[in-house]
């Protein structure tokens, strides 16, 4: 047998408002180790994009180096996409965001291409608020490598040769809150009810939108005494919220008991159901999100869910009051527009 | 829901489509592979084993299997099975080596099989390897029964039939031909152990309307006249022929009418044309061959001028539907004339029991049919027992070779003074195809192809000659692309709960979407609708695991899985495995040829 993967689809496949069916907006066959956490979030990836009605070939997927960042081979083969040098894919999302601004930006990167080699670029396109959708796929570890910790590993986490992390672990969503970041959600690549609707939140979201993902890695760091595994995440996992995406057309209704249910209005009208699992923190307040967080921690707890969202978010085009056409759709006339007006600036700055 | 119990191999016999619509269940998928490794030998005698004429099947057989057939319902069309069988029919080398041995010591029993076509043919390649002697007695000088008489040479020719007829009859079975049995007493009375009728439905429905008998010498019978042109009685037929019948003997009938002379020759049915019975490839071959047929006209009169066949009438009819019910209302229009020289009636057969003495005990029910036991077509006389059209009136060659499989069991059984109601269990096989990382011992890289067209002879020259075959077969190039078109059903998913981890992976990586990890539902109907594309294909099993860890079931919708094995090769635990399923229904014996 050879690992190849049939072109034949469910023959009742439903399609979408833009006339495609999920087949569309997947890629060729993944070559990552078989029950990666990983390929799960591609297919999450897919749904999402499916059911948002994305064109794909509206979308940039950009990456890094790693296992992670293969992943944009394993979904949306007809969208637009970037594989980065280690760590780079901040800039590179920074840059092409910047120049064509028309184009939906997913960036997805793992724990050491963002917070080990990729750290100084992550935290100026968070603070930046670039507008794009990140998602860390966090396993804990160099995967691609064979496993070394990662900076993201929990201090105490033993690795599968046995060995001990004594370090602290970067809590990348903290930071992110720290920094600026106007959309941050932490999930598990094993709950795709939860994940789906995450990530259509985020490619809606005008602004830098975080979303870490913990996503075991089978062969590395799936052992038990690793706190990234996929039984330690399922016993240790918090939901603090649910989410509905809602399009802009419905409306949904239902509440769940013991939430408290906001709706959120995002940028392009959709609107978000924010189902509060927890009574005592509050979405839109940093300091009380921050401190969720550092709790939990104290209670080897994991938050999962929407955990902050700034409704008033100003992505880096507005803060740079820059043109709203795609650079490539200027033509020569708007770029050079002529001695007169140069002499006219001239004169403004004088 | 209760989980699935797939230690029953029914569960996975269902599974293989093909297989489980195949009246004598041939492995179909493990011939087709080994027709694409070029084994045609092998994929000969794993149906000789299930199907006894491979080679007559191959060209003739009413396919059950292919409507089953899962391409079908994944792409368009199904795998050409009945014609891939007719490759290694064509390709197979000497088999003599792989048949059973007869015993020349014989176990003592008596065995008498009247009528010499498939059914009892079945029989006797059942029985002869277990050391019975047999009688066969046929009216016709030589075995086959109505594969000889009615199917025209021109769809089977005679050595196909005479190699496979006679592999049988030279397992020493004694052969009484030209010999018409009238009396089943007399039968009895020669000290037979048992005896089996395979006599088929040998008698041709009438249609008595005016004029009927006014020139009985050019209005014919079909199956008699088929018969008639099969043991060269007849050798010509008028050049406007009209043939009455919508079934395969209609078919049979203008097609043969077109060879022997016949020009003008059309086809009239009674229904609409969508609803005839012949079967849709048949009436596309004698569409081919010019022949027109007219649907809605009910035959009124024929009309004879001085002891001369002119022609016939029809009534102008429409379909009406009542509840489901079909009803043939007349137009109003007149009559309809259709000039004819000569006219052949294929409205159907019946049986034809006369010779059996009704103080025997052999009870008929109110259709004049015997009254049969199911399962072991045992009459109500111990020792006699049926098969093929004669037990439940005209089928096919494929259910009178799986009934004879079944009363040759009976018989073995009764003969041994057993009970033969305690039917010998299928032999089955499930063992995992996996060979190391990324190698199964299959091949999952079937062909995105639509279905190959078998070639036919030129038309000009299968008219001239009633024996020339029109179909000319699969080349071995077109072969094994047709057989890559198979998707492997009888390579099963099987699932093991306690190792699955629930990382979702086969489920993202199906490329149907037959996978969905779910929460339990106490019904099934509505846990078919909550999977990621909803099972409302009820004809198809779904497979529902037992609880997992997290509290979700697994449940695989069989309807659309194309056996790619991606669930099992992304299973980072092996909690999905490829598993070769082998099914053989029991022969007389418990006796596996291959
Ligand atoms: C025109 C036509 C075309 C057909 N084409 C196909 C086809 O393409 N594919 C297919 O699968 N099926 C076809 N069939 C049906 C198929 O031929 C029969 O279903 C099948 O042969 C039945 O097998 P059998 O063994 O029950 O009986 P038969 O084949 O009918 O054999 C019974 C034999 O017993 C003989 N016999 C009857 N009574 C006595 C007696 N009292 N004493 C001695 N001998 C007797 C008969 O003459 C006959 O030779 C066709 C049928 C017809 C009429
Ligand atoms: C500049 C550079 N430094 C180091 C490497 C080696 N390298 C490849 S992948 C990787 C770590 C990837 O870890 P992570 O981003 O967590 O991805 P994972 O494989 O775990 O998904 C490293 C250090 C490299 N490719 N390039
Ligand atoms: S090494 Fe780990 S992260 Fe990389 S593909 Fe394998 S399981 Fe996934
Ligand atoms: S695809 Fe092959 S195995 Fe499956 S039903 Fe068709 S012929 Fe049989
Ligand atoms: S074999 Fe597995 S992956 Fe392939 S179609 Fe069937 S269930 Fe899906
Ligand atoms: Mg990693």
């Amino acid at each position: 047998m050879s690992y190849i993967k049939p072109k034949f689809a469910h023959p009742r496949l439903p399609k979408n408002e833009v006339g495609y069916t999920k087949k569309y907006y997947e890629g060729v066959i993944s070559t990552l180790c078989a029950g990666c956490g990983h390929d799960s979030i591609s297919a999450a990836i897919v749904e999402a994009c499916f059911e948002l009605n994305v064109e794909p070939h509206r979308v940039a997927k950009l990456s890094g180096i790693g296992c992670s960042s293969k992943t944009p081979a394993y979904y949306l083969s007809n969208s637009h996409g970037f594989n980065s040098v280690h760590g780079r894919m901040p800039s590179v999302a920074t840059g092409a965001n910047l120049a064509n601004r028309s184009l939906i930006y997913l960036g997805v990167s793992g724990d050491g291409d963002t917070a080990s080699i990729g750290m100084g670029q992550f935290v100026h396109a968070v603070r930046r608020n670039v507008n794009m959708t990140y998602i860390v796929m966090n396993n804990g570890c160099y995967g691609l490598t064979k496993g070394q910790d990662s900076a993201t590993a929990d201090y105490g986490s033993v690795s599968k040769s046995g060995h001990v992390n004594t370090y602290e672990g970067i809590d990348l969503c903290a930071l992110a809150i720290q920094l600026g970041a106007t959309y941050v959600a932490q999930s598990f690549s094993g709950d795709k009810q939860q994940l789906i609707p995450l990530i259509k939140g985020a490619l809606s979201h005008s602004g830098f939108s975080l979303i870490n993902v913990v996503s075991p890695c089978v062969t590395f760091n799936n052992n038990p005494g690793s706190t990234k595994s996929y039984d330690y995440v399922r016993e240790h996992n918090e939901a603090v919220s649910k989410v509905d995406f809602v399009p802009v057309k419905e409306e949904i209704t239902v509440s769940y008991d013991h939430s408290v249910v906001t709706p959120i209005e995002m940028h392009d009208g959709t609107q978000i159901n924010f189902h509060k699992l927890s009574p005592v923190w509050d979405p839109e307040n940093k300091i009380s999100v921050l401190s969720a967080l550092m709790f939990a921690k104290e209670k080897h707890e994991m938050l999962t869910g929407l955990l902050y969202f700034d409704k008033n978010s100003k992505e880096l085009h507005e803060l740079l009051h820059t043109t709203d056409t795609p650079l490539h759709q200027l033509s020569e006339k708007e770029l050079i527009p002529g001695l007169e007006v140069l002499e006219k600036f001239n004169e403004s700055m004088r | 829901m209760n989980p699935t119990n797939y230690h029953d191999p029914e569960y996975y016999h269902k599974v293989v489509d093909c297989q489980y619509a195949c009246p004598a269940h041939t492995p179909v998928p493990q011939y087709i592979r080994l027709i694409a490794a070029g084994k045609y030998t092998e994929a000969y005698m794993i149906n000789w084993e299930s199907n006894v004429f491979p080679g007559v099947l191959g060209r003739t057989c009413d396919r059950p299997c292919e409507p089953a057939c899962r391409r079908g319902r994944v792409e368009e069309e199904p795998v050409a099975i009945c014609r891939l069988k007719r490759v290694a029919a064509d390709f197979k080398g000497e088999i003599s080596h792989l048949l059973p041995e007869i015993p020349e010591i014989k176990n003592g029993k008596k065995i008498a099989l009247i009528g010499g076509g498939p059914a009892s043919l079945t029989v006797a390649r059942d029985l002869a390897p277990l050391g019975y002697e047999i009688h066969l007695y046929d009216n016709h000088n030589k075995g086959g029964g109505m594969m000889r008489s009615q199917i025209p040479a021109f769809r089977l020719p005679a050595e196909v039939l005479d190699q496979e007829v006679n592999t049988i009859l030279d397992m020493g079975i004694h052969t009484h031909f030209n010999t018409y049995v009238t009396s089943l007493a007399s039968v009895l009375d020669k000290g037979y152990d048992a005896v089996f009728i395979g006599t088929g439905a040998p008698r041709g429905k009438n249609l008595e309307l005016p004029g009927r008998y006014d020139a009985a010498k050019n209005i014919h019978i079909g199956i008699e006249w088929l018969a008639n042109v099969a043991f060269e009685h007849i050798h010509s037929i008028g050049k406007r022929v009209i043939v009455l019948g919508g079934g395969n003997t209609a078919m049979d009938c203008c097609r043969t009418s077109r060879r022997l002379g016949g020009e003008d020759v059309k086809v009239v049915v009674r229904s609409p044309f969508n609803e005839m019975k012949a079967s849709p490839w048949e009436i596309e071959d004698a569409m081919h061959e010019d022949i027109p047929i007219t649907d809605n006209h009910v035959p009124k009169s024929f009309v004879v001028e001085n002891g001369q066949l002119k022609g016939m009438y029809f009534e102008k009819v429409k379909p009406e539907y009542v509840d489901g019910k079909r009803k043939l209302v007349s137009t109003g229009e007149p009559d309809v004339f259709f000039p004819a020289d000569d006219v052949i009636i294929a409205i159907g057969q019946e049986n034809k029991f006369e010779w059996i003495e009704r103080s025997l005990g052999v009870e008929f029910d109110q259709w004049e049919m015997p009254v049969l036991q199911k399962d072991t077509f045992a009459s109500t006389l111990p020792g006699v027992f049926f098969g093929g059209d004669a037990a439940l009136g005209p089928k096919n060659v494929i259910t009178a070779v799986a009934q004879g499989h079944q009363a040759a069991i009976s018989i073995d059984l009764y003969c041994k003074g057993e009970d033969i109601t305690k039917r010998p269990p299928a032999d089955t096989k499930l063992f995992s195809t996996k060979m190391g990382i990324h190698e199964w011992s299959y091949d999952n890289d079937i062909a995105n192809d639509h279905r190959f067209i078998v070639p036919q002879e030129a038309k000009e020259l299968t008219l001239k000659d009633r024996k020339k075959e029109v179909e000319l077969g699969f080349d071995l190039k077109t072969a094994f692309k047709e057989a890559q078109r198979c998707l492997n059903c009888d390579v099963q998913t099987v699932f093991t709960e306690n190792k699955c981890i629930e990382c979702d992976a086969c489920m993202d990586i199906c490329p149907t979407n037959c996978i969905t990890f779910t929460t339990d539902e106490e019904e099934e109907d509505v846990l078919r609708m909550k999977l990621l594309v909803p099972a409302i294909n009820k004809t198809q099993d779904i497979l529902v695991s037992d609880v997992l860890k997290t509290g979700k079931v697994m449940v695989k919708d069989e309807d659309m899985c194309l056996h790619c094995g991606l669930c099992a090769e992304r299973c980072p635990t092996a909690a999905w495995d490829m598993k070769q399923f082998l099914y053989n229904t029991a022969k007389a014996g418990h006796f596996c040829y291959v």
